[in-house]
This record gives C-alpha cells, structure tokens and sequence, in this order.
C-alpha cells in the first residue's frame, strides 16, 4: 500500500504539469497587450504555484515510504516551529511576487484614468441577447424612456424626440476599430449578465442600475465570440454575439453600412 | 484547575423508541441523525449530477424516468434547459448545506465534540434536538422546491438577484419554487446558528478537569473555532434570505433596482441593489467555506496523528493556524467579486488578503508531513482517505492563488476552473475527510469495524475519479467554458471541448458506483463488521477510552481526568 500510494502521488503530480504544460486545452491567442500581460502572469503563477504542487507530492511519496510501519519505529517529536515559518515565509515571497503582477495588470485595466480619445460604447444586456449603442458623431448618448422599450424596433427605449438620441445606433453585435482605446459601458435592463471575450481576457458583470465601464485596446483583427458568463435564466448558455475588431478604416465605413440600416 | 464551571442539563437515558431514537437529546442519537441525512444528501446530490452529467454528453437522449419524475421539465423524457438549471440548484444546495456543512460538523461534531471534552451532553441537549428537526425541515421543503409547480428555482445555489426576486416573470421556477428554496435556506440558517451556540457553549464551559483550552484535541478547536464562525456568518445569511423572501412576498425592493423591464414587463418597484445581496451572500458563503473546510482539517489532525503513532506536530502553531484560517475567513469574500461592478480600488485588498490565506494553510499542510515525518505510518482505510486529502488540499488550494488574483479572477471567474477548484478544495477535500472519519469512527459508532479492502476500493476508486474530473474541468475553464450552461453547442469555442465533457461523465459514473460500495460497506457492517473493541486503532482522545458505543453518560459516571501526557491530539 505504502508503495502504490507513493506512486499515486507522483503520477498525480505528473498528470497535473502534463495536461497543463502540454497546452492542448488553453485560452486561445490574446488579442490584446493587457491579455497578453493576463498569459504572464497566468504563466508565471502556473509554473510557481506547480513548483510546490510538484514539491509536496515528491515528498509525501518518499514519506509514505520511508515512514511505513515495518520500515520506522515512531519518534516522540513533538516538532519544530522553524519548518512552519520558513512555510510560511515562502509564502509570503511567493504571495508578494503573485500580488505584485496581478494587481499592477488589474490597476492599468480599471483604475489608470481613462484615455482621451476613447470609443465609448452602451452595451446593455436583456434575456437572452446584447445590444451595443454608439452614440453617433454628437458623442452624446440621447434620452432613454422605459415606457418606449420595443424589443422589435427600440430595444433600448431611445426617446426619438431627442436630438442627442436621433444619433445614436443600436446593433446587437459590436465592431471596433483596431488599435484604438474602447470603454465599454455595461448595463442592463432586467437581470444580471456577464459581458466575456475570452481573446481579450475580459470578464464584467453588466448589472441592471449601473453602468460598469470595461475597457481594452484590440491589437489583433478578428471576430470573437461574446458568451454571457453569469447565470441570467433560462437562455443563458444562448446569450452570444460577436466583438469584430476591424482596421479603423474598415470600421468607419461599417459603422455608415449599419447607419444605412445594411446589415 | 477544574475547568468545568457548568454541568450539562442532566437528563435520564430515556426508555421509548421515540424518545431514543425519533425526538432525542441525546447528542450521539443526534450526531448520528445529522450524519444519516448527509448521508441522504449526498446520494440525492449525487444523483442529480449525473442526470446533469448525461445531459450534457448526450442533449437529445429521451428518459422515461425523467418524464415519469418531472413531466414539465422533461416533456417526452428530453431534459429542458430550466430542468437542467433546477437540478444544478438542488445540486449546489443540497451539497454546500446538506452535506459538506453538516456531515463533519453537524454529525461528527455533535457526537464526539462533548466525549472529546469529557462532557456528558452537549450544554443544550434539547437546542441540540431542535436544530437538528429545524435542519430535516429544511430539507423536506427543499425536496418540495425541486418538485413545486413551475418547476425548482433555476438561479443557482447563489441566487443571484434580480434574477432570484422578481419572480416568475424571469423565468420558470423563479416564483413558487424560489420562495420555497429561500424558506428551506433561512431554516437551515436559523438550525445552524442555534448548533453554533450549542458548539461554542459546550466547549467553553464543560470540559472535564484538566482539559485546558491548550489540550484539546485539534478536532475540538475546528469544531470550536467552526461554531463561532457559523454563529455569524449563518446569521447574515439569514438576514439576506429574509429580505430577499420579503421581495418576493411582501413587494420589498430590497434587491430590485429602478427601471427593469423582465420579459417586456415594466417592474414598477425599484431602489435596491443587487450587489447587496452578493456582499450579504459572500459574506457568508466564504466564511461557509472555511465552516466546511476548518472540520475537515480537525479530522484530518486527529487520524494522521493517530495512525502515524505520533503526536500533532506544533500543536500550538496549528490551533494558532486555525485560529488565524477562521478569522481571515471573514476578511476576504470581495473575491468571489472581483467583476460584480464593486469599485476596483476594493478589490485589491481582498485579492491580497486572499492570497494571504496561502501562508497559515501552507503551514497547516507543513505540520501533516510533520506529524507523518518519523512516524510508523500505518495504511488502512483512514488514513489512505487523509493521504489523498492532502493531495486535494494542496492541489485545490494551489487554484485558489490563481483565482484570488484579481488580474487571473478576470478571466477565470465563473468559468469551469472555479468549478474545478471548489470541487477540489471544498467538495472532494470535505468528502475525504467524512470519508475518513466515518471508516475511523464507525467502530465507536457501533462496536464494529467496516471491511478493509472495500474501504480501499471505495478509496482508488475516488481518488482518481475525483481527479480526473475536476482537473478536466480546469482546463475547460482555461479554454473559457462558462458554467452553468445547459449546453455545449451554441458557441463555437465550446465545441472542442466534447472530449473532456465525456470524460468526466465517464469518471463521474464511475466515481458514483464507488460510492455505493461504501454505502454497502456501511450498511453492510452495522450488524456484519468484524467486532472492534472499544479503542481498535490504539488512539488516545478521550473517546476512545469508552466503550464502543458509549454509554449514555459517555463516561458511565467516571469523570475524567485530563493530564498533560495524555493528550494534544
């Protein structure tokens, strides 16, 4: 017993660096200098972390051996407080180093000021789809009323007596132009969704009564899956659009396609 | 010094079935009352996540059993999306509560925790009975939720509002289904406080003469310390179900915000905030799992220790670690949060905070090979169910540094790694330790040991299932697999992803059937096990110095005597 569970434990150990390192199930390519700070990171926290995973059940296996009844006899140690502060002190290096990335990516992402010429895009969340809002060349998003939500033709309750609203394009997918800073800002009108890219690592609860600011820089063309990452009901594995990002030419001249109503 | 200032409430052993066996206040009838329903828990639990698991290999499969049980949510035996919700829910519900909170502490706690002290009962026997009927009331309305018209609620274990509160409108099972799971959950949370009281009582004033604070066992300190952490964290819960039972009820807008509009319907209530009632919910559901864990690990001390023939290493450092696991416990729930909308500057120091718990749990797991390191390490069935803990513990706990990172949560957060990881730390490392502790104690239990080598099979068996499926679910979630779809079609990225889908329904059915051999085990050696003795595995807690089973007094009238060699376990 002692034998086979000192080799359960390194195959353990083994299986674990293998499916990890081997890559075959992974976030796909980053699409974004910040994602690519995320894959660091996340590389940085998998080979440190996978160290003392590794270093543990080395040990463990040599002890289940070496201490087995029949190879040892029973020592009255009562222990030594040094082995738990060195512990605890490679933690605390370990923990320092981890908190030290991570939050410098986490404070560039939300709480760096925003930057000037930012795209600045409504994304409101409702069962089970998005819709995306760009507020046309006033900048400005127009009034909403509650009482005009037409899910068909205004989905976001646009007042069309307003100047700012006139302007403003409702599309339920997004496009963005390549290189450029986008501040999305996320909101709903019912339940609860979360707004996911996986290429561009992020992840924001769109809450009904907020308007959550998310932000990123596409660096790479393509067009990503948006999946909804918080349960919101029945449809909610249905909730999918797309993120296009497009060179900034391109992007211009599909935002006039959508203004024409071409789609 | 004589340290029990207190004598329990003396009561007589009573005479009729009823009062033995049914309405007892007896802490060992009661324990193992706790223990039976974790037990029925658990099966149902199981039981869903393999109707769970199958759909999700095979969508279109027809079942007659399921269209016999749940003529709504499966109409011609097909599972809907909304059964697939409900039973997610009840699967969540009734493992977070029902089992992994009530097995250790509940069962085990209320059965040893006084004899471990030298105590007769526990301080309040017949609180103590009241919990446990208030806590099997709260199941049979959990049942009723499932099978409630309109189907059981489809919001998750964590209900999150606006989802939870608005009602129907929402969605199916969000009305009369919703309102009788927040009834279930503010009954188990009323249960759980009046056991925390009981818990924190018991071990402060009745414990025998020379049972020091500093020589209690460490499964003592776990209960100790998991009691005074249930006394306040089930008490917000309690609130928070209350408010959010008046939304439904009582058209509160507790949680509802101004202007929603649910499936073309204007809600005309409006100011609340359904961030609150995620502040509310973690700020119990982290402590929750430490009140699930912190047991786990007192098990864990007290067998590794016993059958390494040795002592717990640094006694002191471990209850000081426990003490320090079960107040940062209360610090850190902003990181099931990190992308709610609550401010970034928040975040971060519960990121850091978190990732702090890495240093007093690296040391819980340093004094196990401490206590194995120049032992006489002895292989039976629970001791081989502690070693594979330890795999668990330090696995699980090494994906709580990536998601307890705010950069890392991003990503990560409410994909298949969080489910991975809580599976791991929370749900196998739980398991093991019941597991663990039911071989070890079923002697004292009953007088009878349960069989070996099916304990061993019922280990392998486990162990590696347990792993095969919970790794996989790592890595879809680092491919972005979002739980809690009822589907693995819609997106295109969720498609490669079939293979490893497979493979975890594979290992979960066979991780099932390895339960039943324990099941079977377990009936099977009440009145078969070979006969034990009253200390088999040569252990010196006081509960090993009585007869297996104890009397109804525990001690036989002896009070004993505590001294300073004969303990520290």
């Amino acid at each position: 017993m002692a034998w086979a569970l000192s080799i359960l434990y390194i195959l353990v150990a083994a299986a674990i660096v293998l499916v990890f390192g081997g890559q075959q199930w992974w976030m796909p390519p980053a699409a974004s200098e910040l994602a690519r700070d995320f894959d660091s990171q996340f590389i940085i926290t998998l080979v440190s972390t996978g160290f003392f995973l590794v270093l543990m059940h080395i040990i463990l296996s040599f002890i289940v051996v070496r201490f087995r009844e029949g190879n040892s006899q029973a020592d009255y140690w009562r222990g030594n407080v040094k082995w738990i502060w060195a512990t605890v002190a490679a933690m605390a290096v370990l923990d320092v180093g981890l908190a030290v990335g991570s939050e410098s990516i986490w404070t560039r992402q939300h709480i760096d000021p925003e930057p000037q010429n930012a795209l600045r895009i409504q994304v409101i969340g409702q069962q089970f789809v998005w819709n995306a809002r760009y507020p046309g060349p006033d900048g400005l998003f127009g009034l909403t009323d509650l009482t005009l939500v037409d899910d068909a033709t205004n989905p976001l309750g646009l007042v069309p007596s307003d100047t700012a609203a006139k302007d403003d394009l409702v599309i339920p997918n997004l496009v963005v132009p390549r290189g450029r800073p986008v501040v999305l800002l996320l909101g709903s009108k019912d339940v609860i969704h979360s707004f996911f890219v996986r290429e561009l690592r992020i992840k924001q609860d769109a809450v009904p009564g907020m308007l959550i600011p998310l932000r990123f820089t596409a660096d790479r063309n393509g067009r990503f899956e948006v999946a909804c990452a918080e349960l919101c009901g029945l449809g909610h594995h249905q909730m999918r659009t797309f993120l296009e990002v497009l060179e900034p030419a391109e992007y211009e001249e599909r935002i006039e396609q959508y203004r024409r109503g071409e789609f | 010094m004589p340290e029990a200032t207190m004598t329990a409430e003396t009561h007589d052993a009573p005479k009729g079935f009823i009062t033995r066996y049914i309405f007892s206040r007896d802490h060992k009838v009661i324990g193992l009352q706790y223990f039976t329903l974790s037990l029925i828990a658990a099966l149902w639990g199981i039981a869903l996540s393999l109707l769970m698991r199958s759909h999700l290999i095979a969508p279109e499969a027809s079942w007659v059993f399921l269209e016999w049980l749940f003529p709504e949510g499966a109409p011609d035996g097909v599972m809907t999306p909304e059964l697939y919700l409900a039973l997610m829910t009840m699967h969540g519900t009734v493992m977070v509560f029902f089992v992994l909170t009530t097995a250790i502490q509940s069962g085990f706690g209320n059965y040893f925790l006084p004899i471990q002290i030298g105590a007769d009962d526990m301080a309040f026997p017949t609180l103590n009975m009241l919990s446990f009927w208030v806590t099997f009331l709260a199941f049979l309305t959990l049942v009723v939720a499932t099978i409630a018209a309109g189907g059981g609620p489809i919001s998750g274990w964590t209900a999150y509002p606006p989802l939870s509160a608005v009602g129907e409108v929402a969605g199916p099972g969000l009305g009369t289904g919703q309102v009788i799971w927040i009834v279930a959950i503010a009954l188990f949370c009323l249960a759980s406080v009046l056991g925390a009281i009981n818990f924190i009582v018991t071990t402060l004033n009745l414990r025998a003469e020379g049972m020091t604070m500093m020589r209690l066992p460490v499964t003592a300190w776990a209960w100790f310390a998991t009691g005074a952490m249930a006394l306040v964290a089930f008490g917000v819960l309690l609130a928070g179900g209350i408010l959010l039972l008046l939304d439904h009820v009582a058209l509160t807008a507790f949680f509802i915000p101004e202007g929603l509009i649910v499936s073309d319907r204007i809600i005309e209530r409006g100011g609340g905030s359904p961030i609150l009632w995620q502040h509310l919910l973690w700020f119990f559901g982290h402590p929750e799992v430490y009140i699930i864990i912190v047991p786990a690990l007192g098990v864990l001390f007290h067998i590794i220790a016993v059958m390494s023939r040795k002592t717990v290493f640094c006694y002191r450092a471990v209850v000081t670690c426990i003490a320090i696991i079960s107040t940062l416990g209360f610090f850190v729930w902003g990181h099931h949060m990190f992308v709610s909308g609550m401010s970034p500057f928040t975040s971060i120091p519960f990121s850091i905070l978190t990732i702090a718990i890495s240093m007093p749990a690296g040391a819980v797991a340093i004094t196990w090979l401490g206590t194995l390191w120049r032992g006489k390490i002895i292989f039976n069935t629970p001791m081989v169910f502690a070693l594979g803990f330890i795999s668990y513990f330090v696995s699980g706990g090494i994906g709580g540094l990536f998601l307890g990172q705010t950069a890392l949560d991003v990503y990560l957060h409410d994909t298949y790694f969080v489910v991975g990881h809580f599976h791991i730390i929370m749900g196998l490392a739980a398991a093991f330790a019941t597991f663990a502790g039911t071989y070890f104690w079923f002697p004292k239990f009953t007088g009878r040991m349960m069989d070996e080598g099916l304990g061993k099979i019922h280990f392998w068996l486990t162990f590696i299932g347990g792993y095969i499926m919970f790794i996989s679910m790592h890595l879809q979630g680092l491919a972005g697999r979002p739980r809690r779809y009822p589907d693995t079609e819609t997106f295109d990225f969720l498609q490669p992803l079939m293979s490893l889908h497979q493979l975890i329904t594979v290992a979960a059915l066979a991780t099932a059937a390895a339960q039943l051999i324990f099941v079977i085990n377990l009936l099977w050696s009440i009145k078969n096990g070979k006969v034990s003795g009253d200390n088999p595995w040569n252990a010196t807690n006081l509960e090993w110095t009585v007869s297996s089973p104890p009397p109804h007094d525990n001690f036989g009238g002896r009070r004993p005597v505590v001294t300073e060699l004969s303990n520290t376990r």
